[in-house]
């Protein structure tokens, strides 16, 4: 369901070039004309926020790698010279450290949003699997970006995280120390992460490419789950949903600039202004907020084997979900059942978050462990049940019937308005 | 090609398609290898030395610590009521079993690595239930002999290669 190619070079200049290299009748056909199902809710206006997001570190990120030093000895006092003496250095450092904060909302609400609606469901699985991946990456590049001011917490969250593979049997020990350069977290590995942290976004964009290839295959998923049957069930790319998510970027702008300029360091920690030093452990350490469920369950698991493979399975089994989830019916609108367990599943991850900030003392293991079962029970037991046992509601003949109604058949000429 | 050219001599072509395929995978992993191996250790960090310590001026009951190959070693001056404790554990109760005797070169003195076996947090010495070492990160205990006693952790905190070069100095390494 590609949008028809219409596009017609309007001067010589561009009638040239589209002969040779027909991109922009590509952007056209992709953003332009682009059928999108007619019904979509502000829920998938985050795909766009992301991909804008995803710019903005990327320039925010050479900007601060032009003062950044990465050196261990030097490090830390470029990241306070940057928020002390460059031009608008502060701004820059804010803007990019509490965008990957924005970036890992920006995921949370799209990944959910997939699941509440059913998007990882045939045909697009692939592009689900492209999200997937396009998640992981997010996640080391963070993590790596984190490491670069070489703070305390910097220091000893990539001593946590880098160790955790010092768990795979025989050739743990030779990993971790292959991964460090060294035989402990030095200047060889913040030289490295440097190095990845300005690769990876660029991996990211790759891959997102295909993300948006793989999604004007099918064309959108949509609220009610069911694909578009005609013309009527659709609108054009622009202006419909360029305004849309135009408005729903400019509300999560205002979100974002909050934090920028009102609690930048809400979402850091204050040990990460202490120099990074590698015989003093702070007293707690936790890591940014967008990995604490899984570390929750790194946690609960008392082995140091099993907390490692949970934690990584935990992660990986979000990549399975369209062979786990197999009913028919997309949207939770008419899985009664499926919504409930839905909102159980986020209310069991968002505590799973705070039980990972918390200290791994007395209830909050016991409660992690408790949480950690349900995560896994959720998407191996219940989903599986569910998609065979589940009484569905009947689905509306075409989208237009459902959100038009009796108006659909009394004025067809309305998906013009 | 049909099944029954299989049975045929190898000609000249089979030859040079092996060998071609054959040169091209030793290439490969000729180059493949040099950019694993840069990211491993190189001579001049493994070849950190040995570090000296004089460890005459650690009270009883106090514990020393000094960085080693960019890791702290704690070097711990241990009372006569802590040897004999770790000294009385049935190895049964013991995750990752070993004799106090076999952790050290002389009674009072313990010398071990100090990077928890777990993910690698630097223990806080003194503390902890056994009056040992208490990893702040996830919680595992040692004892004074840095045997994991409780936690996550798998393994006892490591005994680096040290040696006596007198009764108040030790090498490390």
């Amino acid at each position: 369901m590609s949008g028809e190619s219409t596009y017609v070079p309007k001067n010589a200049v561009a009638k040239w070039f589209e002969s040779r290299l027909p991109v922009l009748g590509l952007a056209h056909s992709s953003f332009v004309v682009f059928p999108n199902p007619r019904n979509l809710n502000y829920w998938w206006t985050f795909g766009g926020i992301l991909a804008f997001l995803l710019v903005s570190q990327i320039i925010t990120g050479v900007v601060l790698a032009m003062h950044y030093t990465p050196e261990s000895t030097l490090a830390f006092d470029s990241v306070e010279r940057i928020m002390r003496d460059v031009n608008f250095g502060w701004l820059m450092r804010y803007w990019h450290a509490n965008g990957a904060s924005m970036f890992f909302i920006g995921l949370y609400v799209h990944i959910l949003r997939g699941m509440y609606y059913g998007s990882y469901k045939a045909p697009r699985e692939v592009l689900w699997l492209l999200g997937f991946i396009i998640y992981l990456l997010s996640m080391a590049t963070a993590f790596m970006g984190y490491v670069l001011p070489w703070g305390q917490m910097s220091f000893w969250g990539a001593t946590v995280i880098t160790s955790l593979f010092s768990a795979i049997p025989v050739v743990g020990d030779a990993i971790t120390t292959w991964l460090w350069g060294g035989y402990s977290v030095d200047n060889a590995t913040l030289n490295r992460f440097f190095a990845l942290h300005y690769l990876l976004p660029f991996m990211i964009v790759g891959v997102v490419g295909l993300h948006i290839w793989a999604l004007h295959v099918p064309g959108s998923n949509n609220p009610i789950g069911i694909e578009p049957k005609s013309a009527k069930d659709t609108l054009p790319f622009h202006p419909y949903f360029t305004v849309k998510d135009g408005f729903a970027l400019t509300l999560f702008l205002i979100f974002y600039a909050w934090f920028v300029f009102y609690i930048p360091n809400y979402l850091g920690h204050a040990d990460n202004y202490i120099e990074a030093n590698p015989l003093v452990t702070p007293p707690h350490i936790v890591p940014e907020w967008y990995y604490l469920p899984f570390y929750a369950i790194l946690r609960s698991v008392p082995s140091k084997l099993g907390g490692f493979l949970a934690m990584f399975g935990a992660v990986l089994i979000v990549a399975v979900l369209p062979w786990l989830d197999s009913s028919k019916v997309k949207s939770a609108v008419y899985r009664p059942l499926f919504r409930i367990f839905f909102w159980i599943f986020v209310v069991d991850a968002v505590l799973l978050g705070y039980i990972g900030s918390q200290p791994p003392e007395g209830g909050a293991v016991i409660a992690g462990r408790l949480l950690t079962a349900y995560y896994f029970i959720h998407f191996l037991v219940i989903l599986p049940l569910l998609s065979r046992f589940e009484p569905t509601r009947p689905l509306p003949a075409s989208i237009s019937d459902a959100v038009l109604g009796d108006s659909a058949k009394a004025e067809p000429a309305l998906a013009s308005h | 090609m049909a099944a029954t050219t299989t049975l045929e001599e190898p000609t000249r072509r089979d030859f040079l398609y092996i060998a071609t395929a054959a040169v091209g995978i030793v290439g490969a992993g000729a180059a493949v290898w040099p950019l694993i191996s840069q990211m491993s250790p190189d001579a001049s960090t493994l070849a950190a030395g040995s570090v000296e310590v004089d460890i005459s001026g650690i009270a009883v009951g106090q514990i020393l610590t000094v960085k080693w190959r960019g890791k702290p070693i704690f070097v711990s001056h241990r009372t006569p009521e802590e040897i004999a404790a770790v000294r009385a554990v049935p190895m049964n109760e013991l995750k990752d079993p070993a004799t106090d005797q076999s952790r050290v070169e002389k009674p009072e003195w313990l010398v071990v690595i100090g990077i928890c076996t777990h993910l690698g947090c630097v223990p806080l010495g003194n503390e902890g239930p056994y009056h040992g070492f208490f990893c702040p990160c996830h919680g595992s205990v040692y004892d004074p002999s840095g045997r994991i006693r409780q936690g996550p952790a798998p393994a006892n905190l490591v005994v680096p290669p040290y040696k006596f070069v007198s009764d108040a100095k030790i090498s490390i390494g």
